[in-house]
């Protein structure tokens, strides 16, 4: 059941508006109004949204509201309108992008205080807003295509905020050409289904008509899904185009927080989810899905445990999650891999601002190494970092408890116990460099220099308000999916059930192995081990980090070799490099430049045309130098030549 | 249909050009010659809106007996495929002229306002003819003005680039000369009266070696123009050393006289040869996209940095047109707008740049988006567009092409979608070591922000590049039939390819070794239908 519904227009119209406004009258309109108009266009969008929720609440499960816009490219029997659709699935995105958004649009108001660039900063989280909306709400692929590059735009824009260091200048450029590397995969994915589906004459690219005619694709199931697998991996930082995502820390924190934590890198998540048709038909590229994002998951994680720059752990942070939620959506577990989505938006964003708010209040300092017993100065950043932390390390009661807990179980019950066993490893992990980091900034003895020590104060109220909502739904948020057997049992996974309820072809499915009682005992053993793992973690980061403080750089020595590989992120960065920047490079230099065009082919032409310089010279002399009689000489010559041979022709 | 439309868009500029003549006095040189282009702007304009969009043929047209003799007509008339080109024509001669005179030229304004007029005259002729023969004149005609821009107007080595350029353009102009009139001849022989009007010819019956030499003759002639790698490198010469508008107008609508030639005339005139050449074509288009890309990459010249891309993006629209499906045609043809728009724009911003600092060397620049910001906004958008972001409307050509090319054989999509990444990459690098960084010399602490003349050059341009990105349906509708009525032309070619081909296997299977030889040496005649 689908009902029109044109207010969804507005989700998009409203920060449209905002870039409009911000481009054009934000400088002379002055920094209150740009203030008041950057967040509040996406407030406005949210509230929109949560309309739309609320309507889509009292319809039946799968309904979908929808808004046409107008018809796009076409030629011949192809086709593309440009159309919104908001059903259950793209529902929950909205919400988060457009509520977290706001919160952080409004936090951005605060952190951005004192930046000249303020109009600039709001036109491109703005014009962010609008293309992840885009990119959300589209009913076809490749309209979600135009948001996909769109959102890559803006954060190329946005890594590169602070143009003049050449530094953040070149890190936007290369997270924009590592995604557009990802991006050949997506359109190469795209053309694939077009193919498949012209052959037998039918032309679409909705996801409605995707769907209806999913077993069309089935030949080429593997092949599409693991090309727009492809194109997830760069814009969700997965292996192998990860490299982008910590280098694009040097952007400001909001945007970290937004476009690098909450919403952009999910979308790879995202994308996977609404074709998780073809998905399923390839069990083949779900097992890939669900490696890779179970191995970045775990290397992500161990390059966390090593970074001293409180941003970059984050990312990598960031990184080792998304790679959760890969490994959710690629054993089937689409619902919780949203799920994870969700939570991880509320705690990780989250984890940002804190991060942002300390970094404002040491003036711009991001090490770890010289902060530590911060709480007593910032107890609201402090209260509410612990939160999030919590949240992500999967302490109940907390939102990324049940959300991980979720997708780890789902990895059992399809028969992937070593996917399952490194996912709870990384959970380990991920509790441990978490507490490390809020111990090394918020506890111990203070090694903040003291010209920073007298400016440390708690942020403004516009920036620690965000921060107590989003504390709130990092506690709160996971309780739309508590485990079947409690309360009101997995209503988040009830809601998304009609998206992505079509069993995985193939699959191991534990119901049929496992009797009800069984599963239920199950599920709770496998939930402590993780919590197990979980608790671990923060044991050996207290341990480390405040009973035996000397120990981390014992360690460090100790197991030197390992240090440096993790703190080198693996040297990936530098095999890039030597593999395909630098011999990029040299073809096109050596080779091609000076090589073939300006050494062969001109050396060609050179040959023949020193002959005709020779000629030209001596007709030079002869010249009047008078254009016009140049023109009619020439013009004279070309029809003296045509009649010659006209004349031959008839004759 | 008729009116006088076309003759008035072709030859009003001619006017203007005599008229700019007469002046003396260089503001009102700049004006009029200004004025006379917006005549043939409007009437192009008038025919978008009067244009049927439903019908395939030629609209507008206009046929007097010219050389009757030589059955040579006048005989003009406008399709689906030339009428954007048209426009396209007329705006960017508009803007070269208002941008030229703001500064930009100083030197003999009115010899340079008479060759962008005649020059315009030329181009509109040569898209706008029916019959190969005015064609022709129209296209000998434009390279004269092109060719003494670069050399009076130019800087650098323009000699050299001007010898260059007419070397390599006049190769190719006279082997298609010698097959328009061999074709002419050919139908003579057949019907009885000399011919040169397009739809005459479309019906002579060729032997398969004849078809082949005279598609080669007009192919190498519009393969130089386009140009194709490896006959490209009079491209960087003359586009670096050219004065900005002379840079608009080569790259923004001669080059497409190249790929219109093959759209128009090679492909329509011998459908066999060119279904069998497209594997050749494909491959040599691929080549250009990503050659042109990595040359570009390692320019240290921000002009001839842009004079690569165009070897980059032309050689999507050669992939686009001998994908032969619509989808490829459609493409490729909007992706011809796209390039004249984005480069057109590229050009004369390199061009602003020039002005102030009369050196294209990148190093010489950095950190000019602190010093100019409104120049660094327009640059970034007209850069997004030459990289194909979608929502502008580089996307919709690229992405039409590699989906027809994708249709017609995948494996060449697949290679040429790394021109997208490579695109991106030159462009943004690029960019940043001019826009971005702290500025390096202190001469550019003073630059001054774009003029109220240049902006209104830009905005005109980026306008047309937001609006063809997100409403591609009026320009796709009305070429659409016209590239249809091709296709209906390349599918008959196709279908006598498959049956003589059927016929070859069933002679080899009977064992019939005389037919084999017999049709080993020549392919049965392509009559018309």
């Amino acid at each position: 059941m689908t009902q029109d519904f044109p207010a969804l227009g507005l989700i998009l119209l409203f920060p449209a508006l905002g870039v409009l406004f911000n481009l054009f009258g934000g400088r002379s309109a002055g920094r209150g109004a740009v203030n008041l108009i950057g967040p509040g266009v996406i407030f406005a969008a949210f509230v929109v949204a949560l309309w739309g929720f609320i309507k889509l609440l009292a319809m039946p499960p799968g309904a979908a509201l929808v808004c046409g816009l107008w018809p796009w490219i076409a030629a011949g029997p192809f086709h593309v309108e440009l159309g919104l659709r908001l059903d259950a699935l793209s529902a929950v995105m909205t919400l988060v992008v457009t509520g977290v958004g706001a919160l952080i649009h409004l936090y951005s108001a605060g952190y951005m205080a004192d930046d000249a660039g303020y109009a600039r900063y709001f036109t491109y989280l703005n014009l962010f807003a609008l293309s992840m909306l885009v990119l959300v709400l589209a009913d076809n692929l490749l309209e979600m295509f135009i948001g996909w590059e769109g959102v890559g735009l803006c954060s190329y824009l946005l890594i590169a905020f602070w143009f003049d260091n050449p530094v953040y200048a070149r890190n936007g450029r290369k997270a924009f050409i590592v995604n557009r590397v990802g991006d050949l995969g997506f359109l190469l994915g795209i053309f694939t289904i077009v193919a498949a589906l012209g052959a037998h004459g039918v032309w679409t690219l909705d996801f409605v008509g995707l769907e209806r005619h999913a077993d069309l694709l089935q030949p080429v199931a593997v092949c599409a899904a693991l090309l727009l697998f492809f194109g997830a991996t760069g814009k969700s930082a997965q292996i192998p185009l990860y490299v982008w995502l910590p280098d694009a820390m040097v952007g400001p924190t909001p945007v970290s927080a937004l476009i690098h934590a909450a919403t952009m890198v999910t979308a790879g998540v995202y994308m996977i989810v609404r074709m998780n048709f073809l998905y399923i038909q390839a069990p083949v590229a779900m097992d890939l899905v669900a490696t890779v994002g179970a191995l970045t998951a775990f290397f992500a994680a161990t390059i966390a445990i090593v970074q001293t720059d409180i941003k970059r752990v984050l990312a990598y942070s960031t990184i080792s999650q998304i790679g959760y939620m890969m490994l959710g959506v690629g054993v089937g577990a689409f619902a919780a891999g949203v799920f994870h989505l969700m939570t991880h938006a509320f705690f990780k964003g989250l984890l940002f601002l804190c991060a942002g708010s300390v970094i404002h209040a040491m003036q711009g300092e991001q090490d770890m190494r010289q902060m530590g017993a911060l709480r007593k100065k910032l107890p609201i950043t402090y209260a509410t970092m612990l939160m999030a932390t919590l949240a992500i390390s999967a302490v109940p009661p907390f939102a990324g408890y049940f959300s991980k807990d979720l997708i780890l179980e789902g990895v059992y019950a399809s028969g992937h116990v070593w996917l399952w066993l490194i996912g709870v490893i990384t959970a380990g992990i991920t509790s441990f460099y978490m507490f490390r980091l809020i111990f090394m900034t918020f506890w111990g003895e203070s090694r903040v220099t003291p010209d920073k020590l007298h400016h440390l104060h708690e942020s403004p109220a516009v920036m620690t308000i965000p921060l107590v909502v989003l504390a709130l739904f990092s506690l709160v948020g996971g309780w739309v999916g508590l485990p079947d057997w409690l309360l009101w049992g997995d209503a988040f996974k009830r809601f998304l059930a009609p998206i992505v309820s079509r069993p995985v072809v193939g699959a191991f499915v534990m119901a049929a192995a496992h009797p009800a009682a069984a599963r239920l005992s199950l599920s709770v053993i496998l939930s402590m081990v993780a919590l197990a793992a979980g608790l671990i973690g923060i044991f050996l980061a207290w341990m480390l980090y405040l009973r035996y403080p000397g120990a981390p750089q014992r360690i460090a020595a100790r197991m030197a070799t390992i240090h440096e590989v993790l703190a080198e992120k693996y040297y990936v960065d530098q095999i890039y490099d030597l593999l395909i920047s630098r011999p990029l490079f040299w073809i096109s230099g050596t080779v091609l430049s000076d090589g073939v065009d300006r050494g062969v082919i001109d050396g060609l032409v050179n040959g023949a045309g020193a002959a005709v310089e020779e000629g030209g010279e001596t007709a030079r002399k002869a010249a009047t130098g008078n254009v016009r009689d140049y023109a009619f000489v020439y013009l004279a010559g070309a029809l003296a030549v045509a009649g010659f041979y006209v004349y031959m022709v008839v004759r | 249909m008729g009116g006088w439309y076309l003759t008035g868009l072709i030859f009003v500029p001619t006017l203007g050009a005599f008229g700019v003549l007469a002046l003396s006095d260089e503001v009102a040189i700049w004006r009029s010659a200004f004025i006379y282009s917006l005549i043939p702007l409007v009437i192009s304009l008038h025919l978008f809106a009067a244009f049927d969009p439903h019908q395939a043929g030629y609209q507008f047209v206009e046929q007097y007996a010219w050389i009757p003799q030589f059955g040579i007509s006048y005989h003009v008339g406008v399709d689906g495929i030339s009428l954007f080109l048209v426009i396209l024509t007329t705006l960017l001669v508009s803007l070269s002229l208002l941008y030229s005179g703001g500064g930009d030229i100083t030197k003999r304004p009115r010899e340079f306002c008479f060759m962008m007029l005649v020059l315009e005259t030329g181009l509109l002729g040569a898209l706008l003819a029916v019959d190969l023969f005015l064609f022709y004149v129209f296209w000998e005609v434009m390279l004269v003005p092109m060719y003494l821009m670069i050399g009076i107007w130019g800087h650098g080595r323009k000699i050299y680039a001007t010898f260059k350029f007419v070397i390599f353009t006049m190769l190719g102009s006279l082997l298609m000369l010698v097959a328009i009139l061999y074709l002419a001849g050919a139908a003579r022989a057949q019907t009885g009266h000399l011919s040169f009007d397009l739809p005459d010819l479309y019906g002579v019956a060729l032997t398969h070696a004849q078809a082949c030499w005279l598609f080669a003759g007009f192919a190498i002639a519009f393969a130089i123009k386009v140009p194709m790698w490896p006959v490209h490198t009079w491209l960087p010469d003359a586009h670096t050393e050219a004065p900005t508008a002379g840079s608009v107008m080569l790259a923004g609508v001669m080059l497409k006289m190249g790929t219109y030639g093959f759209v128009r005339f090679a492909i329509p005139l011998f459908p066999e040869i060119a279904i069998q050449a497209t594997p050749i074509f494909m491959t040599l288009a691929v080549i250009g996209i990503i050659y042109g890309a990595l040359v570009a990459m390692v320019q240290p010249n921000l002009k001839r940095l842009v004079a690569y891309s165009s070897v980059s993006h032309l050689g999507f629209v050669m992939l686009g047109i001998f994908a032969l499906n619509t989808q490829g045609l459609d493409g490729a043809i909007y992706q011809m707008l796209n390039h004249g728009v984005s480069t057109g724009a590229l050009f004369l911003l390199v061009g602003m740049l020039y002005v102030r600092r009369h050196t294209f060397e990148i190093a010489e620049y950095g950190g000019l988006a602190k010093i100019m910001p409104m120049y660094a906004a327009f640059f970034m958008i007209v850069m997004l567009s030459s990289i194909g972001l979608p929502g502008l409307n580089g996307f919709v050509g690229e992405f039409l092409i590699l989906l027809g090319t994708f249709l017609h054989a995948p494996i060449f999509a697949w290679f040429a979608v790394a021109g997208i990444v490579l695109g991106a990459l030159y462009m943004m690098w690029a960019y940043e070591r001019v826009m971005w960084g702290p500025v390096t010399k202190a001469v550019n602490q003073t630059l001054k922000d774009l003029s109220r003349r240049e902006i209104a050059v830009m905005v005109p341009l980026v306008a047309l590049m937001i609006l063809m990105g997100l409403f591609p349906r009026p320009l796709l509708s009305r070429m659409e039939p016209s590239v249809n009525a091709l296709l209906v032309r390349v599918q008959a070619a196709q279908a006598r390819l498959d049956a003589a081909h059927a016929h070859h296997d069933a002679a080899r299977h009977a064992g019939h070794a005389r037919a084999l030889a017999a049709l080993g040496a020549s392919l049965p005649p392509m009559a018309d239908q």
